[in-house]
């Protein structure tokens, strides 16, 4: 009763969970193309997409990507040995435990003639898959402890996987050894099976079961040879042994019956093997559950991201684009390969901001798509974080779920720009002239700055030998661009250096010039006397971001 | 001869062409490239954070000279970029010891004897225009181009150490090697516009507009760079009736026999495949 109504409420849950995602895969907002298009017309783009590629040459890139990419996950091991190895151990264990053991009602009881869960080959199997798993796991604990870069993100999602995993996996060992010791068990086995009169006739069983099943009985630990002899007679006579191999091919379970040979008593009394099972189910139960909202859940949504990149065409229909970036947020499988391998990871690094890393800035590409709209919605890191990317196309190059994470980028950056959630140059720029309070800062650093070493504009050495020759603003060709560039640029370049000199730092910082200087350094090369102008231009930028980071 | 190769960011998606062809090139003048998963060269960091610009500049120059290599890059702002932060390290030994005690996280150092250099300088300096002419199969005839220095490998000459400043010379000498003729022209060591691009399009598009009707005012059938940006740049635009950018890779590597599959000519957004009909039959 529990169990059925357990799994039919976490089945609910996963397939609301699972049309949410659908849902979201049509809705989501991520770039131009998808502003304009409705959900209806981008559901129907998405089933014609889906039902023309079945009926075209598509058909071998979709085999291909299942076989290559799914089962045997080609991508990994091209980039990563471990790390395919982990994959296709948690994969292939966790897979052939479902199908095998968890759904053997609907799968193994129909195919193999004879299955038996107690029986061998499948009651050894299910030790190798669960062990198989169970190293899977280990490697992808040892990796994200060990591993810095992949350390730096992996976050509660991917703990939270991880544990389910040693749940389900832990629980299931310990419940298979439970068993092994049980009296209870035995006992009523006995009862349903056996069909003895007196309780008294199952003792030579109990003999040959202690002895060669390792069930831990109260009542005695002597083996009595005749008695086993007699109740190996019994265990085929009264048809025990067509169901049950003897456990001791069981490389996981039996040894570990064996350990728990000194409690076996207690745990019998405590009820462990129920206990164990209701931990073991619910596990699988909200596992099941929270799979959609999971990082397993790119269990589905990463085999159609890899038939995607196999079968796309060079030039989508802009609304299959807009669909494919909300559906690749979900195909990340959060390995962290992308940030890795990251072209501005140094930058991340001091500055700490998570979203400057592709596969962070996946996530909350999800999140900015949602709130953007939002007025209360703070995007200052993300855009930051979008805005220092230089799209370098690594991440897309070297994702082994064939995500096409530059145009999901390129896409987002014009969201930014539209929504007006400015990059923080413009951030600084505006701050410089007065604008924004420091609430709005960005570009908080992880790591203590070198800022200190950036001493030109605060030192009388720097201007002491400028005679105000107007040279760098005569050859600027930003003010060149003017008829009238004060207006336009508050201060000439030699008025910065003289503002500077009188310690005047906060009305140079403000100018327009500092902020549409083309770091071109005419003026810098062209004056007579070395005063180093695009040098201290730069440096007033970056001073900007000293006073945001120190908001007073 | 090896280099390690410094693509800078965005050739691989943006440019790819032009990556390729400088390689090809340097392949066949006897330079070798060695890849290095390099970071971003601090340039899109350098205007807003500091530490930042100078760790990725810096944890660069550590992983080439971990291998024993100078670097070498197609990208005057990465080349720029480079320089500036050997600059300060050099001038700084306070700042180099913090830089070398952010960079030993990832079991780095910056001794300070890797150098940058860019591929004009090397084809100019280490491979020589003679050694050049021997490998050039094919001349232009008739062709015009006007050689773009880009600021950030010009100046400030005393970093940047490319070539005379006011006179620069390297471009237009190897652009006669093919035998196109190099124009003069008014704004040659001008910006291009390109680091306003994304915060002051007008100011960006306007000092383009300027370069390019410079370039054609001096009967220049081709603009041609030797930077990403630059590139990227003057590809923003409709050109009308200005002169056609074009890689010098392209300009180059035409001349050496290269083809389309090395340089890539149709994959600029100008498609650029007429420069071969300007090579002599």
């Amino acid at each position: 009763m529990i169990f059925t109504v357990s799994l039919y409420l976490s089945l609910t849950i996963f397939a609301l969970g699972l049309l949410y995602k659908f849902w979201s895969w049509v809705s989501l907002k991520i770039g131009p193309e998808a502003e304009d298009a409705p959900v209806g017309l981008r559901a129907s783009a998405a089933m014609g997409a889906f039902i023309t590629s079945l009926f075209s040459v598509n058909l071998v890139a979709i085999v291909k990507a299942l076989v290559l990419d799914v089962l045997l996950q080609i991508n990994i091991l091209k980039k990563d040995f471990l790390s395919w190895l982990m994959h296709m151990l948690i994969f292939h264990g966790f897979m052939l435990l479902l199908l095998m053991h968890a759904m053997d009602e609907l799968v193994s009881e129909k195919i193999f003639d004879g299955y038996y869960s107690t029986l061998n080959p499948y009651f050894f199997l299910r030790n190798v898959f669960g062990a198989m798993v169970i190293i899977g796991v280990g490697i992808a604990i040892f990796r994200r402890l060990k591993l810095k870069p992949l350390n730096q993100v992996s976050g509660k999602r991917d703990v939270i996987a991880i544990v389910i995993l040693a749940v389900i996996m832990g629980s299931g060992f310990l419940l298979d050894s439970a068993k092994i010791v049980s009296q209870n068990v035995f006992d009523q086995m006995v009862v349903d099976y056996a069909g003895f009169e007196d309780k008294e006739e199952s003792i030579p069983l109990m003999h040959y079961w202690a002895k060669d099943f390792g069930v831990v009985f109260e009542d005695f630990d002597e083996f009595d040879p005749e008695m086993i002899e007699e109740g190996k007679e019994m265990h085929v006579d009264f048809a025990c042994a067509d169901c049950h191999s003897k456990p001791d091919s069981l490389f996981i379970s039996w040894p570990l019956a064996k350990v728990m040979k000194p409690v076996a008593n207690s745990l019998n009394k405590a009820d462990a093997p129920n206990i164990l099972y209701y931990i073991h189910i619910f596990a699988c139960f909200l596992g099941l559950a929270y799979l959609p909202c999971s990082k397993f859940f790119h269990i589905i949504a990463t085999p159609i991201t890899l038939i995607i990149k196999r079968c796309a065409a060079p030039r989508p229909n802009p609304v299959l684009k807009a669909n494919r970036r909300a559906l690749e947020i979900d195909g990340c499988t959060h390995c962290g390969n992308c940030s890795v391998h990251c072209s501005v990871r140094p930058i991340f690094e001091v500055l700490g901001n998570s979203n400057i890393l592709p596969s962070e800035k996946l996530a909350a590409t999800g999140d900015y798509a949602k709130n953007k709209e939002k007025a209360d919605y703070d995007a200052g890191m993300f855009s930051e974080g979008s805005f220092i990317c230089t799209e370098c196309n690594r991440c897309t190059d070297v994702c082994t779920a064939g995500l096409n994470l530059q145009d999901i980028w390129l896409a987002v950056k014009k969201d930014l720009v539209r929504n007006n959630d400015q990059a923080p140059f413009e951030k600084l720029k505006e701050k410089a002239a007065g604008a924004v309070t420091p609430k709005d800062a960005v570009l908080k650093p992880g790591k203590p700055g070198l800022e200190k070493h950036l001493m030109l504009s605060s030192q009388a050495d720097t201007f002491s030998r400028c005679f105000e020759c107007q040279t760098c603003t005569n050859v600027c060709p930003a003010v060149g661009l003017y008829d009238n560039p004060g207006e336009k640029l508050g201060l000439m370049p030699h008025q910065i250096m003289h503002s500077l000199a009188l310690g005047l730092k906060d009305d140079a910082t403000g100018a327009a010039m500092v902020w549409d200087c083309l770091t071109c350094y005419m003026c810098q090369e062209m004056c007579p006397q070395g005063v180093k102008v695009t040098d201290v231009l730069y440096e007033l930028k970056n001073m900007a971001n000293q006073k945001i980071e120190e908001p007073v | 001869m090896k280099f390690a190769f410094f693509p800078g960011c965005k050739i691989p998606y943006h440019m790819p062409q032009y990556g390729d062809g400088v390689k090809t090139i340097l392949d066949r003048l006897d330079v070798g490239t060695i890849d290095i998963e390099f970071s971003c060269c601090g340039y899109s960091a350098r205007s807003i954070n500091f530490t930042a610009y100078m760790f990725s500049a810096a944890k660069n120059l550590a992983l080439a000279e971990e291998q024993g290599l100078d670097i070498l890059t197609p990208c005057k702002c990465c080349f720029g970029s480079l320089k500036h932060a050997i600059a300060m390290l050099e001038e700084k030994p306070e700042l180099k010891d913090e830089i070398n005690e952010m960079l030993s996280e990832d079991d780095l150092e910056y001794k300070g004897t890797t150098q940058v250099t860019h591929v004009l300088k090397v084809l100019h300096d280490v491979v020589g225009v003679d050694a050049i002419r021997e490998k050039v199969t094919r001349q232009f005839d008739g062709v015009k181009i006007a050689a773009h220095y880009g600021c950030h490998a010009l100046r400030p000459s005393n970093v940047t150490q490319f070539d005379d400043p006011v006179d620069p010379v390297i471009f237009e000498k190897l652009i006669e090697v093919t035998g196109a003729s190099a124009v003069a022209w008014d704004k040659r060591l001008e910006c291009c516009g390109s680091p306003m691009k994304d915060h002051n399009a007008d100011v960006s598009d306007m000092i383009m507009d300027k370069k390019l009707k410079s370039a054609g005012a001096a009967g220049a059938d081709y603009i041609c760079t030797a930077c990403t940006y630059c590139q990227m740049q003057f590809e923003s635009t409709e050109l009308g009736d200005n002169p056609a950018p074009i890689l010098f890779s392209q300009v180059l590597g035409l001349s050496m026999g290269l083809e389309e599959k090395d340089l890539g000519l149709t994959l600029n957004r100008n498609d650029a495949s007429s420069l071969m009909d300007c090579l002599q039959k």
